[in-house]
């Protein structure tokens, strides 16, 4: 019987999605001790397999035994050498891929609470001061400084205030706060606590959307192991339900209260009046698992020192859509979309030509790769009509068809509107109906508008031109009339298409329109 | 409108009663009485909601608004397995558009397809979601399996 070996596997829902599970029992069959630990983040390479250091990926059961024995051609070498790990700078996920993920002893053997410790020692005002300090912003989107918040909070008096967790992450291309709960909840917990320590909060709510079962799972097992080292902090899961618009820290305080998650106009600020008309701190997953490492001695001067101008610190970035190395990268801001698409993701996965970038979720520009230079950070990403968002970068090829993508963005915040205010609730379905107007052509005059009582309307219909105007004021009132960012900003993508690719707006080639064309 | 499983009303509302009682400590209970009720039920109907209106001392119209709000709750139970295909910009930069024609094929009466807006695993795309098990890197033979064995 050769000798058992210890196995470790991640048990990240993106690699049981691809059947690490399955492999684990089958390494288990074979009477090897598996360790299921948290992901590494290369994506393209789950379930990647990892034994005395060295990496096996992507394996499937037909491998195990080539795996075992030394053969295996799905050998990648020794993990943290591989130029994707190497070249990052990882402080939010330092422990990925290394710990299991709801493991206390696991997380305090490797630094785990030291974050916390030393709040508690320092006080709270010492704690504010450094978070100020470390130049945090918020990681959401929106990188509002946290210290900043995190005063406002403390400053207000009121018998409870709230630390709420915005794990509502919905956008698409983003993953970093799902393997931060699946991957390092702990992180995440000792964080809330910190910030309650701050502002004087005893009660935190981390409000995850329904679409992430395993985190769900996996934050309250931590928490029932991590309750007494957090008290007199508590903290409760609270599970979304399929509404994208919980994103919105006052839609999510609306949810968490049991109401219609409909957007509260600002003032008054959450910090202010928050949960329960309470002073409430509402921070990212990344944001309060960035805290533990910036409260260790020297940490928020650390901090500072990484990244560029007003943006510090590192950046979870997650590479995916047609990309080759897909997945999780944490590094100093100012790296550029170039490096990252190309150096690092290697380019599209189908191997065709990169079309288009959209950074930020589905209300992120798309981007032309003649702008594929620029820089990431928050300011330089605003300056050109972008943003950075939660940091996902979706990756198209030049098959994709961006009026298509144009279309689908007013189409996802129709389906997704929380209906509060006009121009999103409205605006996003009108707004459909343009872009397919555009593509079919413009139109002709409607049965109200030839009437010859309509003396000043026009009788000819409207050009695709006409119609591209109107899709562009449209873009304006909504950017600037709604309440929240899902009307705000849903503009970014349909203008940057629109711009970039104006080809894709042209009329499509139906075989209506040829026959009519071939009949004059 | 009587829902999921054929139990007498009384049941209903004793059972929905126990629910309500089991968040009785919570700030804004509501949203997880009605994740357990969907879960018990199939469904949170009309009866459901003037059920917990009434324990949490609230209209039915706030309740109905709120059951209404969420696409995870639904007025009428649906016997039907259920598959949810993401269908947002990273998986359609992966192909999913191209897979559904067939994938609605394959479902037929039988499965209910669903589209979902992200299952957070954005890199290995098309994704599916069949009950807590996630499914990822589906080609249109996979994802025939996976809405074959739902």
């Amino acid at each position: 019987m050769p000798q058992s070996r210890i196995v470790r596997i991640s048990d990240d829902a993106l690699a049981r999605a691809l059947g690490a599970d399955e492999l684990a029992a089958a390494f288990e069959r074979k009477g090897h001790e598996v360790h299921r630990t948290s992901s590494w983040g290369m994506h393209w390479l789950e379930p990647l397999v990892e034994i005395e250091g060295m990496g096996f990926g992507p394996a499937n059961i037909g491998d195990v035994d080539a795996i075992l024995d030394g053969s295996s051609e799905k050998a990648i070498g020794e993990i943290v050498e591989h130029p994707f790990i190497a070249r990052q700078q990882r402080l939010t996920f330092a422990r990925a891929g290394q710990t299991r993920p709801t493991s206390l002893e696991d997380y305090l053997a490797t630094g785990g609470g030291i974050g916390l410790r030393r709040a508690r020692q320092i006080g709270p005002d010492k704690v504010l001061e450094e978070v100020l300090a470390s130049g945090l912003r918020g990681r959401g989107g929106a990188g509002f400084p946290t210290g900043i918040k995190w005063k406002t909070v403390a400053q207000t008096p009121a018998e409870q205030k709230y630390i709420v967790c915005n794990a509502d992450e919905g956008d698409s291309a983003t993953f970093a706060d799902r393997m931060v709960m699946e991957g390092d909840p702990y992180a995440l917990l000792e964080g809330m606590a910190i910030a309650g320590l701050a502002v004087g909060a005893t009660q935190g709510y981390i409000y995850v959307r329904s679409e992430y079962p395993d985190s769900i799972r996996k934050l309250n097992e931590a928490l029932k192991h991590c309750a007494p080292i957090i008290a007199p902090f508590r903290c409760e899961v609270r599970v979304g339900a399929g509404a994208y618009v919980c994103g919105e820290e006052t839609s999510l305080l609306n949810s968490i209260e049991g109401k219609r998650a409909e957007v509260r106009a600002k003032p008054p600020l959450p910090a202010i009046e928050g949960l329960f008309g309470r002073p409430t701190v509402v921070n990212n997953v990344l944001t309060l698992a960035a805290i533990p490492h910036i409260l260790e001695e020297g940490g928020s001067s650390i901090y500072d020192k990484l990244g560029v101008s007003r943006s510090k610190g590192t950046m979870p970035i997650q590479l995916a859509g047609n990309i080759r190395h897909g997945g999780l990268f944490e590094i100093a801001f100012g790296i550029t979309l170039r490096e990252l698409i190309y150096d690092i993701g290697g380019g599209t996965e189908s191997g065709r030509p990169v079309k288009a970038v959209q950074v930020g979720g589905p209300l992120g520009a798309y981007l032309h790769p003649d702008q594929f230079d620029i820089r990431f950070d928050y300011e330089e990403y605003t300056e050109a009509d972008a943003l950075i968002g939660h940091g996902g970068i979706t990756v198209f090829d030049d098959t994709a068809d961006m009026g298509q993508m144009a279309r689908f963005a007013m189409e996802f915040c129709a389906a997704e509107s929380c209906g509060k205010c006009t121009p999103c609730r409205i605006g996003a379905v009108r707004g459909v109906e343009l872009i397919d107007r555009i593509r079919a052509g413009g139109r002709a005059a409607d049965a109200v508008e030839i009437q010859p009582v309509m003396h000043n309307a026009p009788k000819q219909g409207r050009l695709p031109e006409q119609e591209i105007a109107l899709l562009t004021d449209l873009c304006e009132t909504m950017k600037y009339g709604s309440l929240c960012a899902l009307g705000g900003f849903t503009p970014f993508p349909v203008m940057s298409a629109l711009k970039n690719w104006p080809e894709d707006f042209m009329p499509r080639e139906t075989a209506a329109n040829v026959a009519e064309r071939n009949d004059a | 409108m009587a829902c999921g499983k054929a139990e007498p009303v009384s049941t209903k509302e004793q059972r929905i009663g126990e629910i309500v009682a089991e968040h009785a400590g919570r700030e804004g209970p509501l949203l997880p009485i009605l994740h357990d009720v969907q879960h018990e039920f199939g469904c949170v109907d009309a009866e459901s909601e003037a059920h917990i209106a009434s324990a949490l001392n609230l209209s039915r119209a706030d309740v109905h608004g709120v059951v209404s709000f969420y696409h995870d709750f639904h007025a009428r139970p649906d016997p039907r397995p259920e598959v949810q295909i993401c269908r947002a910009e990273a998986c359609k930069a992966r192909g999913v558009e191209a897979l559904i024609p067939a994938a609605e094929k394959a479902a037929g009466e039988r499965v209910k397809l669903s589209t979902v807006y992200c299952l957070g695993l954005c890199s290995a795309g098309p994704s599916a979601r069949v009950g807590d098990r996630l499914h990822a890197r589906l080609d249109a033979a996979g994802l025939a399996k996976v809405i074959e064995n739902a």
